[in-house]
């Protein structure tokens, strides 16, 4: 896709051109830029970050489920059932609702959150799945759509943040990007927090580095003689500031989850994920806008049964101890949790004992950042007649809800004017969401 | 006592004799003035392409930017084609020769060279196989790419390459080209034959027709059972102990969504049914009709791909979804709003099609076709503009008025980088060291500056983790460290004068000269620079030029 084929399909006298919310790359580095990247920036105000509760700017934290794991050996258990296998179920602190015997720590918080037991989509391959799961539309061959964290992080900005505002631990193949609002917005990468981040130490002393600054300072400038606007677009001087401004941040202490009590690491587990939990928790604290924590593996084509129950060993400790932490810190109320996969998996158990792709009915949790709690929502199929019933397309969940109706949730409670319509860098109207909020999900006032 | 002092030192002379002994002798794939002849006659085809730009140019009113002087071409011709800015040998070379078509012959020399067949190939075999390393029992990505690689170092007509890895039959390690099949292969599965159609038809035809597995194009006319039966063509696969074969007692069989009845489908082809011919095994008639010389979809697929990795940009993007032929009768139904307004301009013959034309015409000769688009009049324009107007730069950016700026592909960076440590090329001939430094340290490197995978044709920016791995990556810090063994020592200790010192740097690294300015801030610090530390100053000057945009990106 052509970038910054200019905002020249709307002519001067459209009405488009009027708008002020066109997004070329220009602009969103005008706009960096007057946020304030100079290096004489204060340092983090204390008050912003240790606000609490409802004075607090929301943040959000997606803890990714890559590969699509399955609604029935999680959230929406159906015990007893030819769909259900062997997966057991539990109680939980919502009245009613059982959910699938491997996350009994889960079991205790799930009260804190809400669960959607029948969102659907048309997306069953993993690259398109994941794409609609992470920005609420299909993928469009004519241009990417930006991820809820960079649309958060574009969104709310925040320029005591000397770290990335988006950031992405642990992550897969098809990590969140910035879409149509520019690179800028991907998600930073990292992908074992607990060796912190590489290459964040200048190599030789601050007189040198100072040198080799000034220098580059000159070259630069002749490279750009003839070129300033592609130069700015390459965003080189913007990323070199940032990593400039990074590398001397006392923000980065965020990411030492060494620092904290081993009661509490214990709590989380000691695994890449629960130190990615752990991390997310501080980086949310520090001021992070958004954070993806990525666990892989519910790929479970075969062996369904004996991979979920392994996944489980490292998803209930950490996200049942991140709910937990937020709750006790007082940032639940501003953070808000979504744990989803790209799909769910096939009601119907293969000859490998194993369950396929499944995005018609599957579940996700989602709550905190002062949406209401314990609300259950949806409905899969508990016996279905015949097992061909069981993978038929035409077998919807009752209360189906669509992916984009979810973000456009998550948005709004996020402080983000959804259906605002922006200009993309080829001067296509979008909205950050087509769907309509899930009244039932947003607490009244 | 002494004979163990002295051991350490003869293990190291044998070293340095043995290695010494391995690098004199000359290997086959380096190219010289004489075993590189360029493509005679292509004056004609060059014609054609320029004809296309002068007009279009005047019927969008744009000015195209300056002619670029020959060294900056060089440097653009050397990245595409090999990976890596040209080496202070290969300039010094470039500057002696006085000859006609410099460019051209200089050209021909990098398609020659070894370094082309490895590095092309492996842009290529992102198209066709994607970067995933798959199940290494039943699946060899790197045998198919020193397969390639061989192939266009032989320079073989692509259509040949197309219709040998479509309908290649055996073992994916003696006939390593059947690892195109081999990569829609998986274990508990068998052949998928969905992703094996939608693959040959984005690879080689530059279509996306991959999502009308599960229902009908949502902007183009593709229909499901069209592709069903394009997936057809590969349901006979089948795995035995000979490798790929055919077995003609298999059937493709599609489940209908709505019945979920069984039913076979028969392998058939969703436009010109006169191209595939009646005989043959389900893939060899594939393969004819995917190669039909009327099949433009194949000429047309191959010539964007092949300009955007000259370019760094896809004539049309991206690369891999192309609008189908103007003027073609046989295309479905016109779908609203054309998705690429810039190939259907009316009255006039698309890019695509004038180079298409020309690469069939002549062999489809990669080589050749390579040799056209680099001496026509868009590759040899200046990256640089007087215009400051955003809307006229991005248009001239559109219509290749001006040569785009493009990041470069990680590759590129860490083979730029280590050819900077050295003043002589690093090439098949060169110290063992050196190729094992680039071999071991290019795959790291690569995936922590982020590998862009199959879409590395898109147009992207810089990052900050990118950022951080230039200022403080530890392959930097070894690249520029000035010792005996590296370009920056030797420019420090052996250059005449500061003046020197700073060309060399500059050269090396950018492949120019510097400019008053730059000599102006420069030199007073070298000149100030007592002679034990020049060195670091080297060094210093080293790490700036490398992080400066005009280091990591084309232009």
């Amino acid at each position: 896709m052509s970038k910054s084929v200019s905002t020249n399909l709307a002519g001067p006298n459209s009405p488009l051109a009027l708008r002020p919310s066109s997004l070329t790359r220009r602009n969103l580095l005008q706009a960096a830029f007057a946020s304030g990247l100079s290096f004489a920036l204060p340092g983090l105000e204390l008050r912003a970050a240790e606000a609490r509760g409802d004075d607090r700017q929301k943040s959000l934290i997606v803890i990714w489920l890559g590969g699509g794991a399955s609604q029935l050996e999680t959230w929406d258990p159906h015990p007893g059932k030819k769909i259900g296998g062997p997966t057991k179920s539990i109680k939980t602190t919502l009245p009613g609702l059982e959910i699938a015997d491997l996350y009994p720590r889960v079991a205790e918080q799930i009260h804190e959150l809400n669960v959607i037991r029948s969102l659907v989509s048309k997306e069953g391959d993993h690259e398109r799945g994941t794409y609609l799961l992470k920005t609420g539309f299909r993928p469009d061959p004519t241009l990417i759509h930006p991820s809820l964290g960079a649309i958060a992080s574009h969104e709310l900005p925040d320029d005591k943040l000397e770290i990335p505002s988006h950031i992405s631990l642990l992550g897969g193949q098809y990590s969140a990007r910035g879409g149509f609002l520019g690179e800028i917005f991907d998600a930073f990468k990292i992908y074992d927090p607990s060796n912190g981040i590489r290459n964040l130490k200048a190599r030789v002393d601050d007189d040198r580095q100072q040198k080799r600054l000034a220098g580059l300072d000159v070259v630069t400038k002749s490279f750009q003689a003839g070129r300033r606007v592609q130069v700015e677009n390459t965003l080189h001087q913007l990323t070199v500031e940032r990593a400039l401004r990074m590398m001397t941040s006392e923000q980065l202490k965020a990411f030492e989850i060494d620092q904290e009590p081993q009661a509490i690491r214990d709590a989380y587990g000691d695994t890449q994920f629960g130190h990615g939990c752990l991390a997310a928790r501080r980086l949310v604290e520090t001021g992070v806008r958004a954070v993806e924590v990525t666990l892989m593996g519910w790929d479970t084509h075969a062996n369904n049964f004996t991979g979920h129950a392994t996944q489980a060993k490292e998803l209930d400790p950490a996200l049942a101890a991140l709910i937990h932490d937020l709750k006790q810190r007082d940032l639940l109320a501003s953070t808000l949790v979504l744990c989803v996969g790209e799909f769910g998996r096939t009601p119907k158990i293969n000859g490998l004992e194993g369950r396929d792709h499944w995005p018609r009915g599957f579940s996700c949790l989602v709550g905190g950042g002062g949406l209401r709690s314990g609300v259950v929502i949806g409905e899969t199929d508990t016996e279905p007649q015949t097992e061909q019933d069981a993978n038929k397309s035409t077998a919807m969940p009752h209360d189906p809800i669509e992916v984009p109706d979810l973000f456009a949730t998550i948005l709004r409670q996020l402080g983000v004017e959804f259906d605002k319509e922006v200009l993309t860098p080829i001067g296509r109207p979008m909205k950050f969401s087509s769907g309509k909020p899930i009244e039932r999900l947003v607490a009244s006032t | 006592m002494q004979w163990k002092l002295l051991l350490p030192g003869v293990v190291l002379l044998a070293v340095i004799w043995l290695v010494s002994f391995v690098t004199n002798q000359p290997l086959k794939g380096v190219a010289t003035e004489a075993s590189a002849q360029p493509t005679a006659d292509i004056d004609e085809s060059i014609q054609k392409v320029n004809t296309f730009f002068t007009r279009r140019w005047a019927s969008e009113g744009l000015q195209p930017a300056k002619k670029v002087d020959d060294l900056s071409v060089l440097r653009r011709i050397a990245l595409a084609l090999m990976g890596t800015v040209p080496s202070l040998e290969e300039i010094r070379a470039f500057e002696q020769d006085s000859g006609p078509d410099r460019l051209h012959r200089w050209t021909a020399r990098f398609l020659h060279d070894r370094r082309y067949g490895e590095y092309f190939a492996e842009r290529l075999a992102r198209g066709f196989v994607g970067v995933e390393g798959g199940q290494f029992i039943v699946y060899r990505r790197d045998r198919f790419l020193s397969w390639l690689s061989e192939q266009l170092e032989a320079n073989r007509p692509y259509s040949e390459l197309v219709r040998e890895m479509i309908a290649g039959n055996g073992l994916w390690t003696d006939e390593p080209e059947v690892n195109f099949v081999m990569a829609g292969y998986d274990d508990g599965e068998g052949f998928n034959q969905n992703k094996l159609a939608g693959r040959a038809v984005r690879a080689f035809l530059g279509q996306r027709i991959d999502c009308a597995q599960c229902h009908d194009h949502p902007f183009d006319h593709w229909k499901q059972n069209e592709f069903a039966g394009l997936a057809a063509h590969f349901g006979q696969l089948k795995l035995s102990p000979v490798g790929v074969r055919e077995d003609r007692n298999l059937k493709f069989e599609v489940e209908d969504r709505n019945t979920l009845k069984q039913t076979v489908v028969e392998p058939a082809v969703p436009f010109g049914e006169k191209w595939e011919p009646p005989n043959g095994t389900p893939r060899e008639r594939l393969a004819a009709w995917v190669t039909h010389p009327e099949n433009r979809r194949l000429e047309r697929a191959i010539v964007n791909r092949v300009w955007g990795l000259l370019f760094g940009r896809s004539w049309i993007e991206p690369v891999d979804d192309l609008p189908d032929p103007p003027g073609d009768e046989i295309a479905g139904p016109k779908v609203e709003g054309a998705k690429h307004p810039k190939a259907m301009k009316p009255g006039e013959q698309d890019l695509l099609d004038v180079l298409g034309a020309d690469f069939r015409e002549h062999g489809y000769d990669l080589r050749r076709l390579i040799e056209v688009i680099v001496a026509s009049k868009p590759f040899l324009l200046e990256s640089k503009s007087d215009i400051d107007d955003v809307q006229r730069l991005d248009r001239m950016k559109e219509h290749f008025a001006i040569f785009p700026l493009t990041r470069l592909r990680p590759e590129q960076i860490i083979g730029s980088l280590l050819q900077s440590s050295s003043l002589t090329t690093i090439d098949q001939n060169s110290h063992l060291i050196s190729r094992f430094i680039k071999l071991t340290r290019s795959n790291d490197f690569v995936k922590e500056y982020g590998d862009l995978g199959e879409n590395e044709l898109e147009d992207r920016a810089g990052t900050i983790l990118q950022a951080l791995l230039r200022m403080n990556g530890n392959l930097v810090s070894e690249t520029i460290d000035a010792n005996p063994f590296t370009a920056s020592g030797r420019i420090s200790q052996m250059a005449p004068d500061d003046n020197q010192r700073l060309e060399l740097c500059y050269l090396v690294c950018l492949t120019r000269r510097p400019t008053t300015e730059e000599s102006a801030y420069f030199l007073p610090v070298l000149e100030e620079t007592r002679p034990n530390r020049r060195g670091l100053v080297v060094e210093d000057l080293y790490w700036t030029l490398f992080n400066s945009p005009e280091f990591a990106w084309n232009h």
